[in-house]
């Protein structure tokens, strides 16, 4: 019975991104989670997880970046989960973490570089780390997420759109494909259960776990381009109204994307990016600014007024 | 001799005749299997045990050739010339110049990992990818990707500060890049941004740009992770033999 609220009070890991063109996923997650009574203590005087780039510098050092945060949320503030919404961030701990129980190479640098920085090293096994759809999901479940809907969805046709990193490689999440209640990396379902029991209509959407090009979305922006428009494309006929996401990066990139097709390509889409938690607030009877509607490039004030939602 | 099977049907192998009779028929138009015969004599036996040393490149070895990276790859969908199981081969085999052909795509692999979800020989074909883009680099058959400059950017902000601030990322990217700042799509997000006048937003972006996040502390994490970098740096240019990879 206590299973279902084990994520009553986590360590929250918003990463860089959260802090700059993710803000709304930042504030959304908080107000939602406060919604929720689901509790979040920000890990102390975090650092960047290393992102896409950083490893291909040196995989260790991203190893390392990781660890570091889960060793401030272990060692320093006594919590055994870690909730990461970024994707790119879950990822990174997640790899961080099979790559220390795995590899004594990457427990060595990662020892040696702790003890240089001066901060007690992290050791695999010490944190759990969830993504904020585990941390729903998990945490409070579709019952008790319908129990507080005071604004339905319903009507609201969503494409839930999860990325490359939320599943891939598929070796790093042991917990996903464990099948009922887990989730599936090769059919994510945890956002469409969680805005079915808001109440949306969730559309068939072959594409959820596409690439966006995030990693080359300015260094390689045209191919970036053409990924994101077959996103949009493809929610557009599956007749979405909205494309729910679940990472800044993902977000972002579509959102930019979906301008430079427009501007690079002459094609227009018009469906809706907003982030899940955007989406679950406005579903808690949260107003739209609370939830960060403001802050997305992408208008979808008119949208939410249209669907009686803002 | 090893059989190229790309080169076999390359447009610039097709040889077109006006007029060709052969024992008295018109043979004349296009024809692809008009193979010049070759003999391989330039293989590079170092080039897949060099890969290998660079990161990622580690289990290269394993792959059998089954073509699953190739069949998932989100970039061969968009351009068929990427194609992550023929350059595995190639370095395999030790063909340099025919990996070379493909020299200036190789960096464009966008890291999605579908290859490395579905390879069932655990090649992870995606750092094969990145480490055959740093081999050509290093050895000078490349410049300096878009893609590598992004990153080290990015690396270098993360080793200096703890924290990115993504505004000064891209800024220093175009103009490492020799890219205008003003960028029609740029424009174009920032003045929806400034539509709906989000006074936090901006003011948060202002705020980073005179007060870059950091994290507090970190200089002797920085210290740590420069001298790794270099140790990390010294040793893959001893791997691929390049001359200043001396031991310390």
């Amino acid at each position: 019975m206590s299973e279902d609220r084990k994520y009553d009070r986590v360590a929250y890991y918003p990463g860089c991104a959260l802090e700059g063109t993710g803000h709304a996923y930042n504030r959304s997650t908080k107000a939602v989670g406060k919604a929720l009574g689901l509790k979040l203590d920000e890990v102390k005087n975090w650092n960047c997880c290393g992102a896409m780039e950083v490893k291909n510098i040196d995989p260790k050092i991203q190893t390392y970046l990781s660890s570091r945060v889960m060793s401030i949320a272990a060692n320093e503030m006594g919590h055994d989960v870690v909730m990461a919404p970024c994707n790119g961030c879950y990822h990174n701990l997640k790899k961080a973490e099979y790559d220390l129980e795995h590899d004594g190479g990457s427990q060595e640098v990662v020892d040696r570089l702790s003890t240089k920085a001066g901060h007690e090293t992290y050791k695999a096994g010490q944190v759990e780390t969830i993504h904020a759809l585990d941390w729903i999901k998990d945490g409070i479940g579709e019952d008790g997420l319908k129990a507080k809907i005071k604004n339905s969805l319903q009507g609201v046709k969503i494409a839930n759109y999860y990325g490359c990193m939320y599943t891939r490689p598929r070796h790093i999440f042991p917990e996903k494909d464990k099948g009922s209640g887990s989730d599936s990396t090769s059919e994510p379902h945890f956002m469409d259960d969680l805005l079915a029991a808001a109440g949306a209509e969730n559309v068939d959407f072959p594409l959820k776990t596409a690439c966006c090009g995030g990693a080359h979305t300015l260094s390689d922006s045209d191919i970036s381009t053409k990924l994101v428009l077959n996103i949009l494309e493809a929610a557009e006929a599956g007749g979405a109204d909205v494309i729910a996401t679940e990472c800044p990066t993902c977000h972002t990139g579509l959102e930019m994307h979906q301008i430079r097709a427009e501007k690079r390509l002459g094609r227009k889409t018009s469906v809706k990016i907003l982030y899940f938690t955007q989406l679950l607030g406005i579903a808690l009877g949260l107003s739209a600014r609370k939830v960060g509607v403001h802050e997305n490039v992408s208008d979808s004030r008119g949208f939410l007024k249209e669907k009686g939602l803002a | 001799m090893p059989i190229h099977e790309q080169s076999l049907i390359r447009p610039e192998n097709i040889k077109t005749h006006d007029k060709l009779e052969i024992d008295g028929i018109d043979v004349s138009g296009h024809w692809s299997t008009f193979i010049e015969s070759r003999v391989v004599t330039d293989y590079n036996e170092a080039m897949e045990d060099e890969i290998a040393a660079l990161p990622g490149g580690e289990f290269i070895h394993r792959c059998w050739q089954c073509g699953s990276c190739t069949n998932s790859c989100t970039v061969n969908a968009v351009n068929p010339d990427f194609n992550p199981r023929y350059w595995i081969y190639l370095i395999r085999t030790g063909m340099e110049s025919e990996l070379l052909r493909d020299k200036d795509i190789i960096w464009q692999c966008i890291s999605c990992n579908k290859c490395t979800y579905a390879c069932p020989r655990d090649v992870e074909p995606e750092g094969v990818m990145k480490a055959t883009a740093h081999w050509l680099e290093k050895k000078g058959h490349t410049p300096k990707s878009p893609s590598i400059i992004f990153d080290e950017i990015f690396a270098e902000q993360v080793i200096a500060r703890g924290k990115i601030e993504e505004s000064s990322i891209i800024r220093q990217f175009l103009k490492r890049t020799g890219q205008p700042l003003m960028q029609d799509w740029l424009v174009a997000m920032a003045r929806g941004l400034l539509m709906k006048l989000p006074v936090g937003l901006m003011r948060r972006m202002g705020l980073a740009v005179l007060f870059r996040p950091r994290t507090s502390g970190w200089s002797k994490a920085r210290a740590a992770l420069e001298e790794y970098v270099e140790e990390c740096e010294r040793e893959q240019r001893r791997a691929l033999g390049l001359g200043d990879g001396k031991p310390e």
